[in-house]
């Protein structure tokens, strides 16, 4: 008989951590009762897990147990969902738990992850099949309770944010077992309907049981499938339920739902106003600027003293009248002067003035000039014209004139 | 442009567009002038759009099998 190697307790411990650390340990969900139940100093969470016949040690490390919904304590049965590892130090096997799911609610947690898994590789939740909200609905349809709390909260937000909304409360079960066939037919029925723009899907908070109408999976194609978007409210914040991501838009709440749907009224009307005002506003500065231009080439001179043209006109006639005055005038003298020296030429050729220097004509009676003694005889009268007046002469001697 | 065919948000796309083209300053006078009737008459219709509501609140009721609107009385408790 071969003497057995002798190993140490490490490397014992080594391979039985190598044996347990195995694929078929990883990622395992066991249900059973917590014991020994202790929420450490350090944050991490140390538990025994029971049932009538076994126990297993437990630990959920503090980065995993942040996001627990509840607080685990003895005697709470429970889904650990984790993986099988060795505690060397102390030669213990355990479980480090990922996840913790309250009993009930574990199972339909893993329903509702199958279910989710399903539909999502279906391509019920593809983005692309998201229809977008319409800016401003005509009417808005809410499918909820119509006595519930989730019908108040989404008609008061509409009414504050759109006082005059035309809303539609198309009544529906939003718990237990009626609940999906009802909500079904609600959809179906708005479907019809021609007037609806937008549905609300509402229900107010509750516990995972009263929401499961909402992860009904005929519920979720219903949505889907109806022509007009929907948005979903259901519950609060941290709940989110198939019907959410089946639906075009998913709201935490009723009102976050509503607020969602309807457009504030102020707002869109501060728009409209503000682009009638930048209408006004550009159009105003259009006109100045046009304006402007105009008063620019009709402030030039010409357009501002018409007049200053006609008169310059007028001057320059007048310059060309007063030309021609000096032009005459200059005539005028010239030949006033010519004149004046043909006057004075006349006036030394006129006979008068000869007489004035002491020459006097002889006329004979008959009014010829006397120029030769042959022309009268003696004893013939003629007149002697002097400077002034004249004689009366008879001739007695000189005369030659042969008497006839 | 029929103001039923046309919704609020086409509406006051066309009116962005053209207090756009407005602001371009590129238009002639004529245009501009016209652009302006425009968009006054769009800002009337989307204002007009958005009072076009009657403030009901009402609700889907089945009688007889057939269904009915209702004016919705709201109840105080649940």
């Amino acid at each position: 008989m071969n003497q057995p190697q002798v190993i140490t307790v490490s490397e014992l411990t080594k391979m039985i951590k190598a044996s347990l650390e195995q694929p078929q340990f990883h990622n395992i969900a066991v249900e059973g009762e917590i014991s020994n139940f202790k929420h450490h100093t350090s944050g991490h969470m140390y538990f025994t897990l029971k049932d009538e016949t076994s126990r297993i040690k437990a630990v959920m490390f503090r980065s995993r147990n942040a996001r627990l919904t509840f607080v685990p304590q003895d005697g709470d049965t429970v889904i650990v969902i984790g993986s099988l590892g060795v505690y060397e130090p102390n030669g213990e096997y355990q479980i480090y738990v990922d996840q913790m799911l309250p009993q009930g609610v574990g199972a339909l947690h893993m329903q509702f992850e199958a279910l989710k898994q399903k539909l999502a590789q279906e391509g019920l939740f593809a983005a692309e099949r998201k229809r977008k909200l319409p800016f401003l609905p005509r009417k808005i349809g809410i499918i909820t309770s119509p006595t519930g709390a989730a019908v108040r909260d989404c008609i008061s937000v509409i009414r504050r944010r759109y006082p005059a909304m035309d809303i539609l409360v198309i009544p529906a079960i939003v718990q237990g077992e009626a609940g999906p066939p009802s909500i079904i037919a609600a959809l179906e029925l708005a479907a019809g309907r021609s007037d609806l723009d937008v549905i609300i899907l509402a229900r107010g908070g509750g516990s995972i049981e009263e929401l499961w109408s909402f992860n009904d999976e005929n519920v979720a194609r219903a949505i889907a499938a109806c022509p007009i978007p929907v948005v979903s409210g259901v519950g609060h914040e941290t709940d989110f339920t198939i019907a959410d991501f089946a639906a075009d838009l998913r709201a935490p709440t009723p009102s976050a739902a509503a607020e969602l749907a309807v457009p504030d009224y102020r707002d869109l009307a501060q728009m409209v106003d503000q682009y009638m005002k930048q209408l006004i506003m550009t159009v105003e500065k259009t006109l100045h600027e046009k304006r402007q231009a105009v008063a620019y080439l009709t402030e030039r001179r010409v357009f501002l003293r018409p007049e200053e043209r006609i008169q310059r006109e007028q001057q320059r006639i007048d310059e060309l009248i007063s030309t021609i005055s000096r032009i005459m005038a200059h005539r005028f003298s010239i030949t006033k002067q010519a004149l004046e020296n043909l006057a004075g030429k006349l006036d030394s050729l006129s006979p008068l003035a000869v007489l004035a220097r002491g020459y006097a004509v002889c006329q004979k009676m008959d009014q010829s000039v006397v120029t030769d003694t042959r022309q009268v005889s003696c004893g013939e009268w003629v007149t002697v014209r002097l400077k002034s007046g004249s004689l009366l002469c008879q001739v007695e001697e000189g005369g030659t004139k042969t008497l006839e | 442009m029929s103001e039923q065919e046309i919704t609020f948000e086409e509406a006051i796309k066309d009116l962005e567009e053209v207090v756009r083209k407005l602001e371009d300053g590129t238009v002639s006078l004529d245009e501009s002038l016209q652009l302006f009737e425009k968009g006054v008459e769009l800002a009337r219709l989307c204002r007009a759009k958005l009072d076009q509501f009657e403030a009901k609140i009402e609700i889907l009721l089945e009688r007889n099998g057939e269904s009915v609107t209702e004016p919705f009385a709201q109840k105080e408790t649940e």
